[in-house]
C-alpha cells in the first residue's frame, strides 16, 4: 500500500494553534492568520516575534498565534507596536488591523507610524466593512455597497470615495515597501505571501516601515454565501483596489 | 497518488476548496459536524484523481485539510 512512503505536503504551521477559530466559515481572516503564521516560521522570528492585535473580528489573534502579543484600542495598533518596538529592538513586532480599525479610528496612528518609517510591519484585511459590530460603513465601503450605515448603498456625495489606504501609505516618506494583494483564489495568496515577506523582511533588513493590504470577504455582514462573497473580490473589489506593489525601497525588488 | 484529509470537527462548509480544485472532486457531504456545518468531502471513488496540487488546503480559512503525496512509483509498478 501507499501509505508507507506517503508524505504530508500541507500542514498547519506551528505558529498557528491547533484550534477552531471562532470566524464565519468562508471569513479570509483564517487564511491571513496561516500566511502571517508561516512567514513567522519561514523567517526564522517565531520565537521573537510580539503581536500587536486591534480591534475587530480579529481581536483574539493572540488566541490563534502562539507568540507573545499587546491589545491596542481601536485603532492604535501602530501607536503601541512603536512602543513596544522602541523597548524591545531586537523583536520581531507587527501589528494586524482591520478597515475600520486602520482606516477609521486609527487613520492618524498609521500615517504617522509609516511616516516616520518605524521599523514594523503591518498586516491590513481590508473587507471593506466593520465585520465585528455588524457590517456598519467603513472608510473603504465601496460606492452602492449596502451596510446598517448606509443602506441605500454608499453615496460618493454623502460619504465620500472609498480610502485606498495603500496608495496613500505608499506616499509616506517612512514606507519600505507598501503592496496590495488579496485572498480570493490561489494564485493571489500566493503573490499575497510574497508581498507579505517583503513587508515583513522591511523590518528584518532594518530598512524601514513594511505594510501589505489583504482583500478579505466578509461573507456574513455582505449577505453573501462564502462562494459568492469570494468571488465578489474579483468583481468589486480589484476594479477599484488595484492589486500590486505601490512602494519598494528595495531596488529591483520587485517581486 | 495524492489524497486530502478534512478535519470535520474544524470544516466550516465554506466550499472555497471546491473552488479551487482542478480536479472538481470536493463536494459538499450530506454530514453535519457537531458545530451544524456541513462538511466538505472527496468521495471515496474519487480521491485518486486528487493530484496533491494543495489548493484545496492553501485557501481553506480554517486550515481543516492535510494533503498527502505518495511520490511515483517506478514505471511498471502499476
Ligand atoms: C473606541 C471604540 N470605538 C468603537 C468600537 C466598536 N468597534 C469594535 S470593532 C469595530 C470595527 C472593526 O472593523 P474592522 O477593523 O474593519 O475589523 P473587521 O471586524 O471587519 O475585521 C468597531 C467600530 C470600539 N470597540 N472601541
Ligand atoms: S463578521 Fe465578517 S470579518 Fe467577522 S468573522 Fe464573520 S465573516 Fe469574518
Ligand atoms: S490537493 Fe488539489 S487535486 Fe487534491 S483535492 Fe485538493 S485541490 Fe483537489
Ligand atoms: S475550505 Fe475548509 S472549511 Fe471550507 S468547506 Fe473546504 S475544508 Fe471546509
Ligand atoms: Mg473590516
Amino acid at each position: 500500500m501507499s501509505e508507507m512512503n506517503e508524505k504530508l505536503v500541507f500542514d498547519r504551521p506551528k505558529a498557528v494553534i491547533d484550534r477552531p477559530t471562532h470566524y464565519c466559515p468562508g471569513c479570509h481572516h483564517g487564511v491571513a492568520h496561516r500566511l502571517v503564521g508561516e512567514l513567522l516560521e519561514e523567517l526564522g522570528v517565531f520565537e521573537d516575534t510580539i503581536l500587536v492585535s486591534s480591534i475587530g473580528c480579529s481581536v483574539f489573534l493572540y488566541n490563534y498565534l502562539n507568540v507573545d502579543a499587546v491589545e491596542a484600542p481601536h485603532g492604535r495598533a501602530p501607536a503601541v507596536a512603536t512602543g513596544v518596538k522602541a523597548a524591545r529592538k531586537d523583536n520581531f513586532v507587527f501589528a494586524y488591523q482591520g478597515d475600520g480599525d486602520l482606516a477609521s479610528i486609527g487613520m492618524a496612528e498609521i500615517l504617522h507610524a509609516a511616516n516616520r518609517g518605524e521599523k514594523i510591519s503591518v498586516v491590513f484585511v481590508n473587507n471593506t466593512v466593520y465585520g465585528m459590530t455588524g457590517g456598519q460603513m467603513a472608510p473603504t465601503t465601496l460606492i452602492g455597497q449596502r451596510t446598517t450605515t448606509c443602506p441605500s448603498g454608499r453615496c460618493l456625495e454623502h460619504e465620500g470615495a472609498p480610502i485606498r489606504m495603500t496608495e496613500i501609505i505608499a506616499g509616506l516618506g517612512g514606507t519600505a515597501f507598501a503592496a496590495r494583494g488579496s485572498l480570493d483564489n490561489v494564485k493571489n495568496i500566493r503573490q499575497a505571501k510574497k508581498y507579505m515577506r517583503k513587508a515583513f523582511e522591511c523590518q528584518t533588513q532594518n530598512k524601514g516601515f513594511g505594510f501589505v493590504e489583504l482583500l478579505s470577504a466578509c461573507p456574513t455582514n455582505w449577505k453573501m454565501t462564502p462562494v459568492q462573497a469570494n468571488e465578489r473580490i474579483q468583481t468589486e473589489m480589484i476594479p477599484y483596489f488595484p492589486l500590486g506593489v505601490y512602494k519598494d525601497t528595495d531596488e529591483g525588488g520587485a517581486c | 497518488m495524492s489524497r486530502i484529509a478534512v478535519q470535520e470537527d474544524r470544516c466550516k462548509g465554506c466550499m472555497l476548496c471546491s473552488t479551487v480544485c482542478p480536479v472538481q472532486i470536493i463536494v459538499q457531504s450530506e454530514r453535519f459536524n457537531q458545530s451544524g456545518y456541513k462538511v466538505a468531502e472527496v468521495p471515496a471513488e474519487d480521491m485518486e484523481k486528487c493530484t496533491g496540487c494543495t489548493s484545496c488546503a492553501l485557501i481553506c480559512p480554517d486550515l481543516a485539510i492535510r494533503v498527502y503525496r505518495t511520490p511515483k512509483k517506478k514505471k511498471g509498478d502499476e
